[in-house]
């Protein structure tokens, strides 16, 4: 393994000390676990934990044709957060035959200026690609990386409060969903990535081991990248680089409802690849599955009910909060929900049930089994 | 550090076995591949009577995020199985020498022989 290359975030040190399991991810030394994933994640489902997601990289945009850029780059329409500074929107960013470069929260921040935070594994080549469009149309465009700058995730039933009384930010109480707060030192946005309320703040590498000792201090419970993977999924929430890929468009990956064809004018990146998809009807979809019997993992094969091979699981896990099997799958075939089809586990046909994701929202499941799915 | 008792033997892909006297040993997986795995949630152990073969596959370990493979660390026959992991499999991550045991099989002196020792496996932890 390279770890030698790996970077590390301004929390390393924080997280040996906190008994963390260290693994490379996208190129960063990320903690794993601090002793149990299930652990970790029971606690963001039942009153908060945090997450040093520092890998993730903000990147801020200024200058005159900043939204003019945004429009033009990201599938969802910027536009949107006109009126209201501090609104927030998730989008991806495609190519132009519609394959996803990376998907991304872009923040509004008053004055035409914006703030986007990139995935670990693409935020140079994505930098670069932002880059390339300014030049070649010669937009008045800023982009500021921010190596000063980290990030820490508090999510969970409890964590709004936990981090308003950690960050002396009472106002977080009001703070309405997908908005961010800028206050002081603080970039606190009412955003994340496991399915329950939270936040994720940005703030200088100098003050995260302050803020992370007084999250711990509360009661908050550090949580690594194995519990944030299992959140997700029961979240029903797509992976970069897992669940969608340059190979695979926003359709493909049920993520259309991020894609905004409202304004005829708006000519973005991908528009015509993905409208000529929409005129063609029917392609690979992004479904959930659940299963009571094995355990689905990414690379199973999926079969239709004929026992036809028609899909793979992009993302799979043991579900700890629904205790059973669940997935995210591409596939070919016009599978709706409840339909049953399976998943090739080590040989055998395992019976999956289609699930709309999420898997699970607000403390309960979205689906129950049919009987039929032996126990 | 992971725990290695001195008194078991061990196989390079991380099971523990032990000389229960009379041909009989009790495998498990070690510390170190409890770690490795995370917490685990699904144990498939082979049937009672099944000839196992050293280095080959015997069964499945499975953990929220990974599915492993559980290797036979010696030519055997299965002579009883842990069947409690079934409903606990939490129990290979929380006591993996003692509660976690997977397996009794019978087999040759020899094969017991010819594992490492505890120095030897934590050599091979270590690199």
């Amino acid at each position: 393994m390279s770890t030698i290359s790996a970077r590390r975030t301004v929390l390393y040190d924080w997280h040996v000390a906190h008994g963390a399991r260290m693994v490379n991810f996208a190129g960063w030394e990320m903690p794993l676990n601090y002793g149990s994933q299930l652990a970790e994640h029971e606690a963001v489902r039942q009153a908060a934990g945090f997450f040093d997601v520092s890998h993730m990289r903000p990147l801020d945009l200024g200058g005159a044709d900043a939204r003019t850029l945004l429009r033009y780059a990201l599938a969802n329409d910027v536009a949107k957060l006109d009126a209201v500074p501090g609104k927030a929107l998730y989008s991806t960013m495609l190519q132009g035959d519609g394959g996803i470069i990376d998907d991304l929260i872009v923040t509004h921040r008053g004055d035409g200026r914006y703030r986007i935070v990139l995935n670990a594994g693409g935020a140079e080549a994505d930098t670069a690609h932002l880059q390339a469009l300014v030049d070649a149309h010669r937009w008045r465009v800023t982009l500021q990386k921010r190596p000063d700058l980290g990030i820490l995730a508090v999510q969970g039933p409890t964590a709004r409060a936990m981090a308003a009384a950690a960050l002396g930010m009472p106002a977080l109480a009001e703070l309405p969903v997908f908005h961010a707060l800028e206050q002081g030192d603080f970039f606190v946005g009412r955003t994340g990535y496991t399915g329950e309320d939270g936040v994720e703040v940005i703030a200088a590498n100098t003050l995260l081991p302050g803020l992370a000792n007084r999250l711990v201090a509360a009661g908050v419970c550090p949580a690594g990248l194995a519990a944030r993977d299992s959140l997700r999924l029961e979240a029903g929430l797509d992976l970069y680089g897992q669940d969608m890929t340059t190979a695979v468009s926003p359709y493909a990956s049920n993520l259309a409802w991020t894609v905004d064809l409202r304004a005829a004018g708006r000519d973005f990146l991908g528009r015509t690849a993905l409208e000529a998809q929409l005129a063609a009807g029917s392609g690979a979809k992004l479904i959930g599955l659940a299963m009571r019997e094995g355990i689905p993992r990414h690379g199973y094969a999926v079969e239709d009910a004929a026992g036809q091979p028609c899909g793979v699981v992009t993302s799979g896990i043991f579900s700890p909060s629904l205790q059973c099997g669940i997935a995210l799958a591409r596939v070919d075939a016009a599978l709706e929900p409840g339909a049953t089809c399976a998943v090739v586990v080590r040989g055998a046909r395992r019976p999956a049930l289609v699930v709309k994701p999420p898997f699970w929202r607000q403390g309960v499941a979205t689906f129950s089994f049919p009987e039929e799915h032996a126990a | 550090m992971s725990k290695i008792p001195e008194t078991l033997r061990y196989s390079d892909t991380h099971e523990w076995v032990e000389d229960l006297g009379g041909g009989r040993y009790r495998v498990g997986i070690t510390d170190h591949a409890q770690e490795l795995l995370g917490d685990l949630v699904y144990v498939e152990v082979p049937d009672i009577g099944k000839a196992i073969h050293g280095g080959e596959v015997c069964g499945v370990l499975e953990s929220v995020k990974a599915a492993a493979d559980l290797y036979a660390p010696v030519n055997g026959t299965v002579m009883e199985r842990h069947d409690g992991l079934g409903d606990n499999p939490q129990w290979l991550n929380e006591d993996p020498y003692g509660q976690g045991w997977i397996m009794v099989v019978e087999a040759d002196a020899a094969a017991w022989a010819g594992l490492l020792d505890a120095a030897a496996y934590a050599k091979l932890t270590e690199s």
